[in-house]
């Protein structure tokens, strides 16, 4: 069964712990700039909003490769860079429509979000639960719960 | 390690910027930001300076917790001479600029001497420069961080900078930072001003990577995040309501002053409290309450995001404040409600917004005007002073007015911009300051609530109750519960505060996790991180020795025990009703205790004893 990250911006509080998280894990230090998943900060709607990379099945950073370096995890459904073969052309991001695949100018390839293999760590660290890791066939669950309690006959009763 | 090791220091008469190593020595006895560069102040600084001269120094420091993955761990501090308070001034800030600049790879930044232009820092990892702030000189703290983001095109960028009131020279300016969050105590953005230095703008892409031991790092910062989530202030009450969910419960037993603090307990403070700021408004069904705010790396998230009713008077015209922005917190709603009478939630959300945009503190600027109310009142301020305001005690119009006024440079700006200390002198009501040292009091009133009156009158910045929070204690029962009216104990209770609180500073993160914290929960955190023994013992030592050094340089700039001392008002004038009627603040049966143990003389000099103790 695979699983997918699951934001509900309405949880997050801009704390970054999720950047710090990914940074840890992925470079063994403390580094927001390092970090394959943002959090953007409105600051006149007074909201926060992580985003990273959705592993889209037919994933466009993969298609536009020119040296085959993006390819599947099956263990998780990531879409991993093979950091021996990307060539740091930045094709893949300018394909990718959502901006989640970017060049890291420390390592001169390309960086993204691999699920860290299957143990998201900016889940692990989000302290609200605005960044979850789920059934990824069910993103939807909460949500369809939260409207099947509104049908229920008291406005008192939550679902279980 | 956790220290950057790099102190990047700044001479702004020659426009210099010089990369020097850290002290490690210092290091290891004053652990970072407030503790160490409060050393570097007084090793550097004569206390006897002119705060606004060019010898002064204003340092921006880092703890060695700061930018790494421990709750809190996001704060800086802004250290110099104080000007509303001629003694040593310490203010901290959350929000993202002290992370960022630790990223950069700096443990701090020294700003000496006065440039002739304005200037701002531009500091990208290793590489600083001053750059003309010509065109930025004059403008808000808003416009200013908008400026600049927009000139480097860089919206990662993290910025601190000071707006108007600091360049006009008001005593209490604040150093802004991420918009919303602000170094805002003692008038640290005013020496930022009077050195010409508008902004500091960093971007950071290293990182922190070099904690002493990552795993029991990661594992203490683990156990103190559950330790956080699960504690019923810190996992419940501050991100449900912020630190205004003590609005309600000062007022209750007695410990909220108005008017003043002519008044203790305020009819008003339901309307201007945490409850308040949850409730949908009539006219567009929304609450104040926007959204909780976390400062860097934090998972308390007790910022509060607010925004103002549209159809309110003060900004129905002003389309610029119909957004989200960040909002009260207890002390300011304190200062500029309950202290001046107004109880219009918008009307004081409003003026907490304009404090932001232009980098006041609120606690003094609204205690400030709550005097000069006091004096309008007894008629020794008049209409021609204000402009033709009248600034009536609870007048949420005059109010707006006045600060509007205030900002723009007009008229009674230069006498408000005093503080209320001098303020009061001018017009010769001093007995109507309720400062220590010429700082504003917080919103805690001594005569209900003894210890804090003890921490007030011998706080090294002037009145705070961030220096020694015995709130905790005698409100909220944490760690023990000790009565409110009870001086016996309050002087032990006052210093085992205080120390444990600098070491907090020290390290970078926010005194607000002690309401669930101790120190057996923080000294594994810094112990893990930095190289050294870090237990508690040695935590605690730090911490004194710390307090004992701003007070040596309050000493050497001239500072006695007649300056521990509470306002007239606090000692004689009895609580007139509720929970604490009848009570004042006896602090002279709590202050010779204090100085004993201590380790100080009985005229509150430090020993030499207690020197050599503390190896200072």
């Amino acid at each position: 069964m695979l699983k997918s990250l699951n934001i509900d911006p309405g949880k997050c509080t801009g704390c970054l712990q999720c950047e710090m998280a990914c940074s840890y894990e992925h470079y063994g230090t403390f580094n927001p700039s390092r970090s394959f998943i943002k959090v953007f900060t409105f600051h006149d709607e007074g909201r926060f909003a992580p985003y990273t990379c959705t592993q889209c099945d037919e994933a466009w950073c993969m298609r536009a490769c020119p040296v085959d370096a993006i390819g599947i995890d099956a263990s998780t459904g990531a879409k991993v860079v093979y950091e021996d073969k990307c060539v740091g052309c930045k094709v893949c991001t300018i394909a990718c429509p959502f901006g989640t695949i970017n060049y890291s100018q420390a390592s001169g390839k390309v960086v993204k979000c691999d699920l860290c293999g299957g143990d998201p760590q900016c889940a692990a660290a989000c302290p609200t639960s605005a960044i979850t890791y789920v059934d990824a066939d069910w993103t939807g669950y909460d949500r369809m719960m939260a409207s099947a309690a509104k049908s229920l006959p008291s406005a008192e009763a939550s679902a279980q | 390690m956790s220290w950057t090791r790099k102190i990047l220091r700044v001479d702004l008469a020659k426009g210099t910027c010089t990369s020097e190593p850290l002290n490690m020595e210092w290091a290891k006895l004053y652990l970072g930001q407030r503790g160490l560069a409060s050393k570097y102040l007084a090793e550097e600084v004569d206390p006897k300076c002119d705060p606004l001269g060019p010898e002064n120094k204003l340092i921006m420091a880092t703890g060695p917790l700061t930018g790494t993955m421990a709750s809190t761990g996001g704060r800086y501090s802004v250290i110099t001479k104080g000007p509303l308070t001629g003694a040593i001034a310490c203010s901290n800030s959350g929000g993202f600029f002290g992370a960022e600049l630790k990223f950069a790879g700096w443990d701090m930044v020294i700003f000496e001497g006065q440039s002739d232009k304005p200037v701002y820092l531009l500091i990208q990892d290793d590489k600083a420069e001053l750059r003309s702030a010509e065109h930025l000189w004059g403008k808000s703290a808003w416009d200013t961080d908008h400026a600049i983001h927009a000139t480097h095109q860089d919206p990662q960028m993290r910025i601190a900078c000071i707006g108007r009131p600091a360049e006009n020279g008001c005593l209490y300016a604040a150093v802004m930072n991420d918009r919303h969050r602000a170094a805002g105590r003692s008038g640290v953005g005013t020496v930022m001003a009077s050195k010409k230095l508008k902004a500091v703008a960093v971007r950071g892409t290293q990182g922190v990577g070099n904690v002493d031991d990552p795993s029991a790092f990661v594992a203490a910062t683990n156990d103190g995040k559950s330790v956080l989530a699960e504690n019923a202030v810190t996992g419940q009450g501050l991100p449900a309501y912020g630190t205004q969910v003590l609005m309600n419960v000062i007022n209750g037993v007695g410990g909220l002053p108005a008017r003043n603090m002519r008044d203790v307990g305020f009819e008003g403070a339901e309307h201007i409290s945490a409850e308040a700021m949850a409730e949908p408004r009539k006219s567009d069904g929304k609450p104040n309450l926007t959204q909780n705010n976390a400062c860097f790396g934090c998972t308390i998230a007790c910022g509060r995001i607010s925004s103002i009713d549209p159809t309110h008077f003060s900004i129905k015209d002003k389309p610029e404040y119909k957004i989200s922005s960040g909002g009260l917190e207890y002390e300011a709603a304190w200062a500029l409600g309950a202290d001046t009478g107004v109880d219009d939630l918008d009307a004081i959300t409003y003026i907490n917004f304009l404090c932001n945009e232009d980098g006041l503190d609120p606690i003094s600027f609204g205690a400030t005007v709550a005097a000069a109310m006091e004096m309008f009142e007894d008629g020794v301020i008049t209409t021609e002073h204000t402009g033709g305001i009248e600034l009536k005690f609870g007048s949420a119009e005059a109010f707006v007015a006045i600060t509007e006024q205030f900002i723009a440079g007009g008229a009674f700006s230069e006498d408000l911009g005093l503080g209320s200390k001098r303020l009061t002198e001018k017009y010769g009501r001093p007995e109507l300051s309720m400062t220590v040292k010429g700082q504003e009091f917080p919103a805690y009133d001594p005569r209900g609530i003894q210890g804090i009156g003890l921490n007030y009158a011998t706080s090294n910045r002037g009145a705070c109750h961030l220096r020694g929070y015995t709130i905790a204690s005698e409100v909220l029962g944490i760690p023990v519960k000790t009565e409110l009216n009870d001086t016996d104990g309050k002087p032990e209770l006052v210093k085992a505060f205080q120390d444990a609180t600098a070491v907090v500073d020290s390290a970078g993160l926010c005194v607000f996790t002690t309401f669930a914290w101790g120190m057996d929960n923080i000294a594994p955190q810094i112990d893990a991180a930095c190289e050294g023994d870090w237990s508690v013992e040695n935590c605690l030592e730090a911490g004194e020795r710390i307090w004992n050094m701003e007070r040596m340089f309050n000493d050497a700039a001239g500072f006695t025990a007649d300056d521990d001392k509470l306002p007239k008002r606090l000692l004689e004038e009895a609580i007139k009703v509720g929970p604490t009627k009848g009570q004042v603040n006896r602090l002279g049966e709590m202050l010779p205790k204090y100085y004993e143990i201590r380790g100080w003389t009985p005229d509150g000099k430090v020993t030499d004893e207690t020197r050599k103790r503390l190896s200072l």
